[in-house]
């Protein structure tokens, strides 16, 4: 099989955001950055069809500046076969020009399964993977949680609110991957030794200029600060009575 | 004066609460341009038709039903082709999804088709001459996006629970149609919809969400946790990334970052405790009580009101006690 793996790279969620000065970026000072986990369940998906189906080779893409080549090299760690950067000087938040520029290289590449994370924590958007899937007319199933693939034809679950899908598909498709599928495995010393001597090929991307552009940023309003009813199930009654006078939700 | 297309989503016959509110917004977005029509597209088996006069009293002015056999269960292709036709021969101004597991299938298929951008996500929308301008939460809610969208149709998805579905007394006009390609010949197919427990609140739809944590100590404790949902009536039931990780609940039950994003009108976080990632997923809650035996626990940072004790004590109290409060209602 010829898989293809599209990754992101982003910064840790778990930092208190600065705005930029310019009001529409963020202050990247101090973030650390790393494989999107979406995108990183999805490279792990492809690495166990490999490892299952003899002769297949995982390509890993990602759109950005050359500081990707990091994030691609992560994923040769773990066991992709090779990389390919579209190069860009920024990845805009608009998902449309980056699908179709996503898609224009995977047309090329003839692969029989493309996955993506079902979305990334930075734009929270979610979109690139479906509109590549439009964009190169082929099936599409989103944020799965199970995969099997066997004579040509897969099967997933997709969860839903209070509710599960079981989908059946036709290959070559356009998966994208929700957190449950698997966990991602840790690249090892030898993988990451012959990392450096996997393929990773730059390439211009090309990025046609997005219907979509920031405008500005803020940080939500802090909530105001709460309080402690009290201690133990005594504070129970005084809990109740400020749910049905102060909050009015009981 | 442009119209305006709502996909309006549905299980089975049944329409979803988010359905109501991407015509709520649809509605909305009608008058904020100067007062055109609203057209809903409702795909379904046969039956879902009878649901056009609830669209209608939601701020359909056509309702296009689409009945067929094959459309039991979702079908993303049929959908797709049936909503990017109708949208391009209707000459819409904006097209409204909901940001639910479908609409997020959905809206960029249809967008990429129609050749435009698609927001996902959306907390309010405004119109500023050619441009639609939106707010949209990034990294993880902590920071939020005013974007601008340029391309026509405007393609937005609403976040479930920031617009209240408001109802009118009118009824809109009804158009059967059929789908756009045969059910039948997709190449992807559902072949089955499992629902969950009968009656179960979806968490990204119910009034009162309680969530819980490690602090449980083991999965069958979770019963506090779903006794106290019994006791309000209106409550889902939610984990950290933590339970689910251990198995504990269904990873479908995961509020956080990587899961499930809710803002009910009640969260109670029962041993929970509060780390970056379930913030994530939960702090727009409107009210948030919390209950932990460490007072310094990260959670009481945003909650409104605070116990710190003993989750095995705390909670059955509390579950007598609204017990005992929705009886005097």
């Amino acid at each position: 099989m010829k898989i293809a793996v599209c990754i992101k790279r982003v910064p840790d969620m778990d930092v208190r955001f600065k705005i930029g000065s310019d009001n529409v970026s963020l202050d990247e000072a101090g973030l650390k950055f790393d494989i999107n986990d979406f995108d990183a369940w999805a490279v792990e998906a492809a690495l166990q069809l490999k490892e299952k189906n003899a002769g297949s080779e995982v390509t890993v893409i990602s759109l950005g500046p050359d500081v990707v080549q990091e994030t691609i090299r992560k994923a040769l760690s773990m066991g992709a076969d090779r990389g390919i950067q579209l190069k860009a000087d920024r990845v805009p938040f608009d998902g449309f020009p980056v699908a179709k520029a996503l898609a224009e290289e995977l047309k090329a590449g003839s692969y029989d399964l493309i996955l993506f994370g079902k979305m990334s924590p930075d734009s929270s958007n979610g979109v690139v993977g479906p509109m590549a899937a439009e964009l190169l007319g082929l099936p599409c199933v989103t944020a799965i949680s199970s995969l099997e693939i066997a004579n040509g034809k897969g099967t997933a679950k997709r969860e839903l609110e209070g509710a599960q899908e079981i989908v059946e598909f036709q290959l070559p498709a356009v998966l994208t991957v929700d957190e449950g599928l698997n966990t991602a495995r840790y690249p090892s010393l030898k993988g990451i030794m012959a990392a450096k001597k996997k393929p990773l090929q730059t390439k211009p991307a090309q990025l046609a200029e997005p219907q979509v552009v920031v405008r500005k940023l803020e940080l939500p309003a802090e909530r105001k600060a709460g309080r402690i009813v009290g201690e133990g199930a005594a504070a129970v009654p005084e809990l109740v009575k400020l749910l049905q006078t102060e909050a009015k939700v009981l | 004066m442009p119209n305006i297309f709502a996909f309006v989503e549905s299980r089975g016959t049944d329409v979803r609460k988010v359905g109501l509110e991407a015509l709520t917004a649809a509605r909305a977005f009608a008058d904020k341009s100067g007062g055109g029509e609203v057209h809903a597209l409702l795909l379904g088996p046969p039956g879902i038709a009878a649901r056009a006069p609830q669209l209608g009293q939601h701020g359909a002015d056509v309702v296009i039903a689409v009945e067929h056999p094959g459309l039991t269960n979702y079908n993303p292709e049929v959908a797709t082709a049936t909503a990017a036709d109708r949208i391009k021969s209707g000459g819409y101004r904006a097209a409204i999804f909901s940001t639910s597991a479908q609409g997020r299938d959905l809206a960029p298929r249809i967008a990429a088709r129609l050749g435009v951008s698609v927001v996902t996500d959306v907390l309010s929308f405004e119109l500023e001459g050619d441009t639609v301008v939106v707010r949209h939460p990034i990294n993880i809610g902590k920071v939020i996006a005013t974007l601008a969208i340029s391309g026509s149709p405007a393609v937005i998805a609403m976040r479930p629970n920031v617009i209240a579905p408001v109802q009118n007394a009118k009824a809109g006009r009804v158009e059967n149609a059929q789908p756009a390609v045969d059910p039948g010949s997709t190449r992807v197919k559902v072949i089955e919809t499992r629902q969950g427990g009968a009656g179960k609140l979806d968490l990204a739809e119910a009034p009162v969400v309680i969530a819980g944590g490690r602090g449980l100590k083991a999965a069958e404790n979770f019963k506090l946790v779903e006794d106290l949902a019994s006791a309000f009536g209106n409550a889902a039931v939610g984990a950290t990334r933590a339970v689910t990780d251990d198995g504990w609940r269904p990873h479908s039950d995961q509020i956080g970052q990587t899961g499930r994003l809710v803002s009910p009108e009640l969260y109670i976080a029962v041993g929970i405790s509060g780390a970056v990632q379930h913030l994530a997923g939960m702090r727009t809650s409107k009210t948030i009580v919390a209950v932990n035996k460490d007072k310094d626990a990260p959670i009481f940072k945003v909650a409104d009101y605070g116990i710190v004790g003993d989750v095995f004590e705390v909670i059955p109290a509390l579950t007598e006690a609204v017990r005992e409060a929705k009886k005097h209602h």
